[in-house]
């Protein structure tokens, strides 16, 4: 793992230093760390030469940016009407039991995060999930428990 | 006018053409003709507002300066559309070179192609993409390169100018318009903000010629149309469609035999009863008869199962959280509509009250900022005053 410092660094080496780099730096930030800390934002702002408060302002507008700590794979169940007709509910309940948390909270091994999302765009292969960036579609409640078992090996 | 039947095109994803003969043939044509053509092709904008293309392309070009974007919006949010991921997927040079042949119209050298958070698995495939185009970009002598630009989950930066404000280190929040990105868009500039499919039909116009293009369709709402099909249907999936069908005939081709109703536009659409299928059309207002409804594409059905309750609560839900926050109406107008249908469930307010949340809609349409705090009235409406009962009780 990347110290706080040098992440932040090396995103705005890699993306540059103008305003219009800072999603872009964001992004960077966010994947090397899998959230945003204060100092983080504080660390970037300082960095781009912006004041904390705006770095703050444009982390905090976006779903994916978190600021919260999360696990080392965040999975977002699909909460929009297809998926949500389609059983998304179960599909939630299955991976609350197979991971022994409840939504929104992360396991004690920092495996996994579980959160849900809006409409990712697979609404004809519902219910779907994101696991990180990899999308997984036409869920069910057995098949969910079959790629959590995946991830854990 | 004759009912028109459904009608299956296939332009989009067919591959019997070469991206890079159409672009090299568009680019002997003076950039005028191109335009011409765009215009007499009556191509509107596919991501759901429905702005001439040709119009766009040509206030772009007019403007004087030294910098000019061209921008494919591939931020699809919109709660049953799927059609721009899978054209990204299978046919992104078309993509391309519709971005190509709007640098050439517009004199544009740089692209981004703002790509949805959620879409981030495409990034490989579309990178590999992109090194084959630009070879032919210098093959063709044209000056002109496009990046990815990754969005990080927002549904409104796909309102044009909250995606560039997006683009541009900021909160993705809509601007005041005028002045439209055409003029004072990404930095500044001029800007051409186009949808993933609307490009596209850029390229095949330029392949099959405007007229043909414009035989298909109706008369305001010319050509064909990706359909992204979801909810209660045995065929969910994407389709190419001629504009002007009744909602009737998609529900005898879609439907699952016992559709209620259907939601035209996604969240920010209208829901159509059963009782007026057959007099509603897909297409922009003014050329058909009885109701016409523009879309992005999204077709969502619901069959006599569901309840339309959860279904406004849950499109409710959706904007509360992807209200931007900017502005009033919207920000605590979609609280207020989602607290408002739950109290009257729990029967903590009487059945009135649901009048008083039809005019707070009425308001929100007409005061919100931009069209996402102006469009949930579009669903509240159409659900509330056709399945009142079902709100009730």
């Amino acid at each position: 793992m990347l110290r706080q410092d040098s992440a932040v660094k090396i995103a705005v080496e890699k993306h540059g230093k103008e305003r219009k780099h800072l999603l872009p730096v964001l992004q960077e930030v966010k994947r090397a760390k899998n959230y945003l800390s204060r100092s983080d934002i504080s660390d970037v702002a300082a960095e781009m030469g912006l004041s904390s408060a705006h770095v703050y302002g444009v982390a905090s507008f976006y779903h994916f940016l978190d600021l919260e700590e999360r696990g080392r794979n965040i999975i977002w169940v699909c909460k929009t009407i297809s998926c949500y007709m389609k059983g998304a509910n179960d599909i939630l309940l299955a991976l609350e039991e197979a991971l022994k948390i409840r939504l929104g909270e992360t396991t004690s091994d920092g495996k996994f995060t579980l959160l849900q999302t809006n409409c990712i765009g697979w609404c004809h292969k519902g219910p779907a999930m994101l696991i990180n960036d990899q999308p997984y579609t036409d869920l069910t409640p057995e098949k969910v428990v079959e790629i959590i078992h995946e991830y854990n090996q | 006018m004759a009912r028109r039947k459904l009608k299956r095109v296939d332009l989009i994803f067919s591959k019997d053409c070469s991206c890079r003969d159409i672009l090299a043939d568009a680019l002997k044509k003076p950039r005028e003709e191109i335009i011409r053509m765009l215009i007499e092709s009556g191509l509107k904008g596919r991501g759901g507002a429905g702005f001439p293309t040709g119009a766009k392309w040509k206030m772009a070009a007019e403007e004087e300066s030294n910098r000019k974007y061209v921008i494919c919006n591939a931020d699809e949010g919109e709660p049953g559309t799927f059609k721009d991921r899978e054209i990204l997927d299978r046919v992104s040079l078309k993509v391309l070179g519709g971005m190509a042949l709007c640098s050439y119209v517009t004199g544009a050298r740089e692209g981004f192609i703002y790509l949805r958070h959620e879409y981030r698995f495409l990034i490989p495939k579309l990178e590999k993409t992109l090194d084959v185009f630009h070879k032919w970009m210098d093959e063709l002598d044209l000056d002109f390169r496009v990046s990815l630009f990754m969005g990080s989950g927002a549904y409104v930066c796909g309102e044009e100018t909250s995606l560039i404000e997006s683009m541009e280190g900021k909160r993705g929040e809509p601007r005041n318009k005028p002045p439209y990105p055409t003029s004072d868009g990404y930095l500044g500039k001029p800007t051409v903000v186009n949808n993933v499919e609307t490009l596209v039909y850029t390229m095949m116009i330029m392949r099959i010629g405007a007229e043909e293009f414009r035989a298909m369709g109706v008369e305001g709402s010319s050509g064909s149309k990706l359909f992204s099909v979801s909810g209660d249907t045995p065929k969910a999936g994407i389709y190419e469609i001629e504009m002007g069908m009744t909602l009737e005939d998609f529900v005898k081709e879609f439907g699952d035999g016992d559709a209620k109703a259907v939601q035209v536009g996604g969240a920010s659409g209208f829901c159509v009863p059963r009782k007026r299928f057959s007099e509603t059309h897909i297409g922009y207002q003014g050329g058909l008869k009885g109701f016409s409804l523009p879309t992005g594409g999204s077709m969502m059905i619901f069959n006599s199962s569901r309840s339309m309750y959860n279904v406004l609560h849950n499109y409710l839900d959706f904007f509360e959280e992807e209200s931007c926050g900017q502005c009033t109406p919207c920000r605590v107008g979609c609280q207020q509509l989602r607290k408002g249908i739950e109290a009257i469930k729990r029967g903590e307010k009487s059945h009135k009250y649901l009048n008083d949340l039809l005019r707070l809609s009425e308001t929100m349409k007409l005061t919100a900022k931009c069209g996402l705090g102006q469009s949930v009235a579009n669903s509240f409406a159409s659900i509330v005053e056709n399945f009142r009962e079902e709100m009730i009780y």
